[in-house]
């Protein structure tokens, strides 16, 4: 198919899709229609069930932790995957070329960089726990802290003087963090099915509203997602890191 | 009015499908798909906005006030992780590709293994 005909092709099926999209679409309820009544069920009940003044998170972490666990093992699976992909690949490249990267250097670390990086780092750590663990009580949650807490590691990556160093690079450390809390998160399924026999019921004393321990279960939710996901995302990053470093390796 | 939300969700929806059908790099044919995507979270956050509400925070408004839809930001908050591990899956996928083809077009490799 040469790419006159499939653009012929997309363009003919898009103003289709355009013509279905805008009669879904103009079906759907105003800014000024009521909620719908799961919603403005948990909404309105979310605080005094749960205790936990973040509403959205006492969606995504009690009402519908079972959907959150299914994204959490994707999340998982697919770190694992770009891993073993880029890990294979790393196999794949020179082996001598291997042995010298403890040596390579980061092409163009400024000294600002160097300076600030860890500095920054620092910072992102301190906010991704925050956000990991306010997450019941102020916009955030595991996913955004555990993203933020990954960022550092970036920082470290860029700050360093070296791009493949060992320590910069904790591959198996990052695999463990992202397997446990992969687990943890199950588990604490698991216990809502050991201590209220039903899957992720939140069996944990829900305390006062609005203070750090909170909400029963849906804060270490938070923490073991955290884990999982600022592990997974770091693990990507390194992986990702490796292929620049080999990639520039190969070319000079 | 909803209608600008709505217009502004098709049109990245078919553009980024437009990137997709068009792209001439792997790398970039990611990028398009992550486009695509977005437009799911701004159709699922408009479907839950409401004239006047709130965010649905509850740390200090009482919970009788008018919110917008916490459902669906819960479900945004999946669609943006799932977009993240998605691309991350397939740019490692375009790196192997790279190493296995020496091209990032998706093109080229369908002429080389077509």
């Amino acid at each position: 198919m040469t790419r006159r005909v499939r653009l012929a092709l997309f363009l003919a099926s898009a103003v289709g899709l355009a013509v279905v999209l805008g009669f879904a679409l103009a079906g759907l309820p105003g800014f000024d229609a009521d909620l719908g009544r799961y919603a403005s069920f948990v909404a309105s009940h979310a605080v005094s069930q749960r205790r936990g003044t973040n509403s959205v998170v006492d969606v995504a972490f009690d009402y519908r932790a079972i959907d959150t666990l299914a994204e959490e093992l994707m999340i998982f699976v697919a770190a694992v995957g770009a891993a073993v992909l880029l890990a294979h690949a790393r196999d794949e490249s020179d082996e001598g070329q291997a042995a010298d990267l403890e040596a390579l250097r980061a092409p163009s670390t400024s000294d600002l960089l160097r300076t600030f990086g860890p500095g920054l780092a620092a910072v992102a750590i301190v906010l991704g726990v925050y956000i990991v663990t306010h997450g019941h009580l102020s916009p955030g949650g595991g996913f955004q802290g555990g993203v933020i807490l990954s960022t550092a590691l970036v920082l470290v990556f860029v700050a360093g003087r070296t791009l493949a160093a060992a320590r910069t690079r904790p591959l198996a450390p990052l695999e463990v963090a992202e397997a446990v809390g992969a687990a943890g998160f199950a588990l604490i399924g698991l216990g809502g099915l050991v201590f209220a026999s039903v899957f992720f019921e939140n069996f944990l004393p829900l305390g006062t509203k609005g203070s750090l321990l909170s909400a029963g279960t849906i804060p270490l939710s938070n923490v073991a997602v955290g884990i999982e996901v600022a592990g997974a995302f770091a693990l990507v990053f390194a992986e990702l890191v490796d292929q620049m470093v080999l990639g520039r390796g190969g070319d000079t | 009015m909803s209608a600008p939300a709505l217009v502004v969700a098709a049109w990245l929806l078919l553009v980024g499908l437009y990137g997709v059908v068009t792209s001439r790099n792997l790398v970039h044919l990611v990028l398009c798909l992550g486009v695509a995507q977005a437009s799911t979270y701004v159709l699922l956050l408009a479907v839950g906005y409401r004239q006047g509400a709130q965010a649905p925070i509850f740390s200090d408004i009482p919970t009788s006030a008018p919110v917008v839809d916490p459902v669906v930001q819960a479900l945004t908050l999946t669609d943006v992780v799932v977009e993240a591990t998605v691309s991350a899956l397939l740019l490692a996928l375009a790196v192997q590709t790279r190493k296995r083809f020496g091209t990032v077009d998706p093109d080229e490799i369908g002429e080389l293994h077509g």
